[in-house]
C-alpha cells in the first residue's frame, strides 16, 4: 500500500493547504521568470520586429535605445547612396506622457518612414496600416485606445487606423507608430508662447550681433520660422535604419559608413547585445538575483514543511520500524510526499499564473524552456527539501513508538 | 549457528545485563536476566512497575540491545552482548510480533491496513494481505470495524487490531507487554487464551508482560522480576 497517498488522505485539507501555499510561492518564482523573460523580450521586440541590417546612429554614442543619439534626417540618402544598400529608413524614438480622461498616458511614439514604411511589418490584430502621410497612428492593445479613436498630441488630432499587440517598449510602454513627420511635430511641439518667446529672443539677440547692425534685413528675418532659416538645422531624427541588398556583404556596407567622421553603424546583432547589457541589464541581473533568492526560500520553507510533516508521523515511523519496515519504506513515505507537494504546487503556480499573469501590467512571458527549467527545479528542491526529514527520520529509534 | 527452525526452543535468554549511564548514574536495569521459552509455550512475565520487565522485553525484541548476555531466537544467536548478529529490523518484521499496553495503531491507516502492512512489509501480496488481515480481523471479532481509523475505535477494539497485526505473519515469537490492560476482564482472558492457542497451534513462543493475575491459568510458565532480576516462580494452578 502506498504509505504517503494514505497519510494524505488522513490530513487531507492541511497538506492541500500547504501545497496551496507553496504554489503559489512557486508562482512567484514562476512569475519573476516570466517577468525576466518579459523584460528581454519586450527590450528586443524592437530591434527584431524592425527588420534592419545595420543601424547608423550618432558617433561616440551607442544608439537610441541606450542613449540620446542625434543624427541628421538627410542621412537617409547618404546612407541609400551606399553601394549594396537597399532601403534607408529615418528612425525616431521617445517616448512621451499626457494626460486623457484624467490619467496618465504613456505612449513610446516610434516614426515610420513614409511612404516607403507604412507599418506594413507590424502585427496588426485589426485596422490597416498608414494610409497618409499626416494624422494617422497605429496604437498598441496596451494602451488602451479603440480603432477610429482620435487622440490629441501637441497642436495636432491623430486617428487611431490599426491596433498591434505586444509592440512594447523596453520601458514596458506600449508603442503608438506615425509618420515620421508626425513622430517629429509631436517631439519638437511647443506652445505657442514659446514660439513667440524665442523669436522675440532671437530678434533681441541680433540687435548685438556686428552682421545684423550692418544689414537690418537679417534682423527682419529673425522672427520668421525655423525652417525658413537656413541658420537654424531640420530637426535632427534618431538613427537610419538600412537594409542591404541580397547577396552584400553587411560588414562591407559597415565598414563604408563606419569610415564617416560623422556616425557610428552598429549591425542589429550589436544593437540587441547593447540594449540586453545597457539600458535593462540592471533590471534583468536585478530580477534574476532575486528569482534565484525566490528560488532558495522556497526551497527552505518546503524543507521546513516537509520535516514538520516528519515530525508529525514520528511516532508511526518509529512504530513501521518497530513492526520491520525497512528504510526504503520509511525514505519512500517522505520522499513521495514531496514529489506529490512540489509537483502539486508546480501545477497550482502554473493554473494560477496562467490566469493571474495577463493581468500584470507588464508582460510575463512564460516559455516552455522556462517552465521546464522551473519544473526540473522544483523537483531537485523537492528531493533536497526532503532530505532533512528523511535524517530525522533515520534517527527514530522503535523504541520511540513504546514512549 | 543452528538455522532457524531447528531448535525446541523459541527464545533463549542467556545473561542479559541492562546498564544505563555510567559511574556515578550508573543505573543496572537488568541483572543476568536468564530464560527458555519453548516452542508453544506462553509464558508470563510478573513484578512491579520498574522491576526491568519492560527492559527485558525490549531487549527480546530486538529493539533495546542489552550491555551484556546473549539471545538465540529459535537457534539463531541474534544478539551476542550489545552487537546484533543479523539484520534485527528485518528478523522483527518475519520472526516477532508485539503487542503493547497502548494499542500503538498508526493513525492515517484504517483498522485493516494496520494489520495489512505487517504482512505487505513481510512480502504478500496486496490482495493476499487484505484477505488475511479481514480473516484475523474476523477470528478476533473486529471485521465489522475494518475500515474505520483507529481513532473512531474503542480502546478494546484498538487493542484487538494489534494484536491482529502482531499475529498477520505468523511469528516464531509473540511479545506482550500488558495486552489486556485498556481491556475488560471478558475480553482480556479472551485475549490471553488467544495468544495461548496460537502459541499451541503455530509454535510460537509466547512471553507476556502481565499484571493481572486472573488469567494466570493461561500460562504454561510464569516468571518474576524485581529489582531487575528474574526468577522462575511456581505456577499458581500447581500450588492449589
Amino acid at each position: 500500500m502506498n504509505l504517503a497517498i494514505k497519510d494524505i488522505r488522513h490530513n487531507l485539507g492541511r497538506f492541500a493547504l500547504t501545497t496551496t501555499g507553496i504554489g503559489l510561492l512557486l508562482m512567484i518564482v514562476m512569475g519573476m521568470g516570466g517577468i525576466y523573460r518579459g523584460v528581454v523580450e519586450d527590450a528586443t521586440l524592437l530591434i527584431d520586429r524592425v527588420g534592419a541590417d545595420l543601424w547608423i546612429v550618432q558617433r561616440n554614442t551607442r544608439g537610441p535605445f541606450a542613449e540620446l543619439s542625434r543624427v541628421p534626417s538627410n542621412l537617409v540618402h547618404r546612407a541609400l547612396a551606399v553601394p549594396g544598400v537597399q532601403t534607408s529608413r529615418e528612425f525616431i524614438y521617445h517616448t512621451i506622457q499626457r494626460e486623457r480622461d484624467g490619467k496618465p498616458l504613456r505612449l513610446a511614439v516610434l516614426g515610420l518612414s513614409w511612404p516607403t514604411d507604412r507599418g506594413e511589418w507590424l502585427p496588426l490584430t485589426a485596422g490597416r496600416p498608414l494610409q497618409q502621410s499626416h494624422f494617422e497612428m497605429i496604437a498598441d492593445e496596451t494602451l488602451r485606445l479603440q480603432l477610429g479613436e482620435q487622440v490629441s498630441l501637441g497642436k495636432e488630432t491623430y486617428t487611431v487606423v490599426g491596433t498591434t499587440k505586444s509592440m512594447i517598449s523596453s520601458s514596458g510602454d506600449g508603442i503608438a507608430f506615425f509618420t515620421v513627420a508626425d513622430a517629429q511635430a509631436i517631439q519638437f511641439d511647443v506652445p505657442g508662447e514659446a514660439v513667440r518667446l524665442e523669436r522675440a529672443s532671437r530678434e533681441s539677440r541680433g540687435r548685438d550681433f556686428e552682421q545684423a547692425i550692418q544689414q537690418p534685413f537679417i534682423l527682419e528675418q529673425a522672427g520668421a520660422p525655423s525652417q525658413q532659416l537656413p541658420a537654424i538645422a531640420r530637426p535632427q531624427i534618431s538613427a537610419v535604419m538600412i537594409t542591404v541588398s541580397p547577396g552584400t556583404d553587411v560588414q562591407r556596407v559597415a565598414n563604408i559608413i563606419s569610415g564617416w567622421g560623422d556616425v557610428a553603424v552598429f549591425s542589429n546583432d550589436d544593437q540587441r547585445e547593447l540594449l540586453l547589457k545597457g539600458s535593462v541589464e540592471k533590471v534583468r541581473r536585478q530580477i534574476g538575483l532575486f528569482r534565484v533568492l525566490l528560488t532558495v526560500i522556497a526551497a527552505i520553507i518546503m524543507a521546513l514543511i516537509l520535516y514538520t510533516l516528519t515530525l508529525d508521523k514520528i511516532h508511526s515511523i518509529a512504530l513501521l520500524k518497530l513492526i520491520g519496515a525497512p528504510n526504503t519504506v520509511i525514505l519512500g513515505l517522505i520522499l513521495q510526499q514531496a514529489i506529490i507537494l512540489g509537483t502539486l504546487g508546480f501545477a497550482i503556480a502554473l493554473a494560477i499564473g496562467q490566469r493571474v499573469f495577463p493581468l500584470f501590467p507588464r508582460r510575463v512571458i512564460l516559455t516552455q524552456p522556462d517552465l521546464v527549467q522551473l519544473a526540473v527545479i522544483v523537483f531537485g528542491i523537492s528531493i533536497v527539501a526532503s532530505l532533512l526529514g528523511i535524517w530525522k527520520a533515520m534517527q527514530v529509534s522503535p523504541h520511540e513508538a513504546l514512549s | 549457528m543452528t538455522a532457524i527452525g531447528q531448535s525446541e526452543f523459541a527464545i533463549q535468554a542467556e545473561g542479559l545485563t541492562k546498564v544505563y549511564g555510567s559511574g556515578n548514574t550508573e543505573v543496572v536495569a537488568m541483572r543476568d536476566a536468564t530464560m527458555e521459552v519453548k516452542r508453544g509455550e506462553v509464558l508470563a512475565l510478573l513484578g512491579p512497575s520498574g522491576a526491568g520487565k519492560s527492559t527485558f522485553l525490549t531487549a527480546v525484541g530486538l529493539i533495546n540491545p542489552p550491555t551484556r548476555g546473549r539471545i538465540t531466537i529459535r537457534g539463531q544467536v541474534v544478539m551476542d552482548g550489545p552487537a546484533a548478529q543479523t539484520n534485527l529490523r528485518s528478523f522483527r518484521r518475519r520472526h516477532i510480533g508485539f503487542v503493547f499496553q497502548k494499542s500503538n495503531l498508526i493513525p492515517f491507516l484504517t483498522a485493516v491496513e494496520n494489520v495489512q502492512v505487517a504482512l505487505e512489509l513481510n512480502g504478500a501480496p496486496r490482495r493476499k494481505a487484505r484477505r488475511s488481515a479481514l480473516q484475523l480481523m474476523d477470528y478476533l471479532g473486529v471485521s465489522d470495524r475494518a475500515d474505520n481509523l483507529p481513532s473512531m475505535l474503542s480502546g478494546g477494539q484498538q487493542q484487538r487490531v494489534a494484536v491482529a497485526r502482531a499475529l498477520a505473519n505468523r511469528p516464531s515469537v509473540i511479545l506482550a507487554d500488558e495486552p489486556t490492560a485498556a481491556l475488560d476482564s471478558f475480553r482480556g482472558r479472551q485475549v490471553m487464551e488467544l495468544f495461548a492457542k496460537v502459541a499451541h497451534e503455530q509454535g510460537a513462543g509466547v512471553i507476556v508482560v502481565t499484571h493481572d493475575h486472573r488469567a494466570l491459568d493461561v500460562f504454561d510458565t510464569i516468571y518474576e522480576m524485581e529489582d531487575g532480576i528474574m526468577r522462575q516462580i511456581e505456577h499458581p494452578t500447581v500450588s492449589l
